[in-house]
């Protein structure tokens, strides 16, 4: 596991994600090109971000598994004042996507023009993936687009 | 509900400049407007017995720094709303027995940032892990993406949302404490610099040095002060998410709903029962979601009745009377301010005096829809 962020990697700039025991089941699934979420073996609810006990019942008996990786835009704003290691690109979303399993997660959104026009709520997406420092960050991509994921 | 004797606010003032202010420290900024307090209440340091503040610079080192010796510490730091949740814990308090008169205290030098805090949020934590990586930057980047679910599923309309900080600039109009008075209208607002989509520049909070501060002590001692007493009649307080990505629906806080409605409830009192109403607004669309939660208008229309100028001077719900994080100021932890206006519309003191409000409702925002803390303020006891 990663205890530092590594100035050597691609993109050292940009914030890295430092995993916690708890959650390396999830960048290890990123890593393997997938979304993993845990859900509850009581009550089935599936949930994100990784906790090791089900925010809808209280039990710890949780599990993992793979996600579709389909969701739809749930909300956004287009950021014009960059953060470190984002100030050589265009403004950028940062986005709210509902999964299909349920949960939301926070993201930005690739293969698509980052404007209002092209950004439409509710439209379709679908996972891909993208190396940061020492993990594979998921990001989300219309779901009729080519490129890079599964 | 009888909860005898209750608590009052029996002082309450700010620090003696707010704005910009490079020649105090944050802890200096906590220090003045706590003599303020003290002074307006007609008592010295040595009267309080009980302290709160947030985390940093911290109750041990505003204590300290004082000379005061309490009984009855509160170190609740969960964002601008604290100073709320501080005078809901101090009633407490109070009632309990723990302590019989205590000092809240607000300073921060958010602009001028001298010995100011660094907001630290490890990369290892969940929002340094499921956030932060997205290219997030402060409350502009985060607390602002809910508006555009509010503005799709309610209709909202970008002119609508640019109107609320055109009624709060009629406020500061006639505020010489403010730090923007010039009027604007909703072109000058959406042709203010995109800062991020959909909120323009005037849509976003002021970043500015300044303190307040307020003494609590027993309703039965109402008498016993230069000032009028201001009756505390209704607190509430809750949380939500800590990351804004988790917010249960982007169109409503449910932290908001909690707290008001607790707040109301203990008070005894319905919506139509308030004269006063300060919504901390960080962003132009939270006071949006304050009307909405607490129940001043049905979901959805908040926008159209601010729109409608029922916020504004001359409407029948006077709101952010000060200007508003806004218009007036917003040190970062702005929750103390919305206490201090609604504390002078009770007094009949304000800048920007409303017709003799019996009940002004104070709501705050901490962190990104996060945490809520609800005041009922009234003349009366309950």
């Amino acid at each position: 596991m990663p205890d530092s962020q590594q100035p050597g990697s691609r993109q050292a700039a940009k914030a890295v994600p430092v995993p916690t025991p708890e959650t390396q089941p999830f960048w290890d699934g990123c890593a393997a090109g997938e979304l993993r979420l845990q859900r509850c073996t009581d009550c089935a609810q599936p949930y994100f971000y990784p906790r090791p006990v089900c925010p809808a019942c209280g039990s710890d008996n949780v599990e993992w598994f793979t996600a579709s990786g389909k969701a739809t835009l749930y909300s956004y704003v287009i950021n014009h004042r960059p953060a470190r290691g984002f100030e050589d690109e265009p403004p950028y979303a940062i986005a709210v996507v509902q999964l299909a399993e349920g949960p939301r997660m926070m993201t930005n959104l690739v293969g698509v023009p980052n404007t209002p026009e092209d950004l439409i709520l509710d439209m379709a997406l679908r996972v891909t993936f993208e190396e940061r420092g020492d993990v594979m960050l998921p990001l989300f991509t219309p779901a009729g687009a080519a490129g890079m994921g599964q | 509900m009888s909860r005898t004797p209750g608590v009052i606010i029996a002082g309450a003032a700010e620090t003696n400049e707010i704005g910009r202010v490079p020649g105090q420290s944050t802890l200096a900024l906590h220090m003045e407007a706590a003599l303020n307090a003290v002074r307006d209440a007609g008592l010295t340091l040595q009267d309080i017995d009980g302290i709160a503040t947030v985390t940093t610079p911290g109750p041990v080192q505003v204590a300290h720094a004082l000379g005061i010796t309490p009984g009855w510490v509160d170190g609740t730091g969960v964002g601008g709303t604290s100073f709320l949740l501080h005078v809901r814990h101090a009633a407490a308090a109070i009632q309990a027995g723990y302590a019989r008169t205590i000092l809240v205290t607000h300073g921060e030098s958010g602009r001028s940032r001298v010995g100011a805090a660094r907001m630290q949020q490890p990369p290892s934590s969940p929002p340094g892990q499921f956030e932060a990586p997205y290219g997030t930057l402060g409350p502009t980047t985060t607390f602002t993406i809910p508006a555009l679910r509010y503005m799709k599923d309610y209709g909202l309309t970008h002119e609508q949302l640019a109107y609320v900080a055109v009624a709060q600039r009629r406020w500061a109009a006639k505020n010489p404490r403010a730090a923007f008075r010039d009027p604007i209208t909703v072109d000058d607002v959406l042709s203010s610099r995109i800062v991020a989509y959909p909120f323009h520049l005037l849509e976003c909070c002021l970043v500015t040095d300044g303190g307040g501060a307020l003494v609590i002590t027993s309703a039965d001692r109402a008498g016993d002060f230069p000032k009028p007493p201001v009756h505390v009649l209704g607190t509430g307080e809750s949380s939500e998410a800590p990351m804004i990505s988790q917010m249960a629906d982007f169109t409503e806080s449910q932290a908001f709903r909690r707290a008001g409605r607790a707040a109301l409830a203990e008070a005894g009192i319905g919506v139509g029962d308030v004269g006063h109403l300060m919504v901390y607004d960080a962003f132009a669309h939270v006071p949006i979601y304050g009307l909405e939660a607490l129940g001043f208008v049905a979901k959805g229309e908040a926008g159209a009745f601010i729109a409608d100028g029922n916020t504004e001077p001359g409407g029948r719900l006077p709101m952010n009377t000060n200007g508003g994080g806004l218009s007036y100021t917003h040190t970062g932890m702005y929750g103390m301010f919305a206490i201090q206006e609604g504390v002078r519309q009770i007094r009949d003191e304000a800048a920007a005096q409303v017709e003799g409000p019996d009940v002004s409702v104070v709501v705050g925002n901490g962190g990104m829809f996060a945490t809520s803390g609800v005041l009922v303020l009234g003349r009366q006891p309950r």
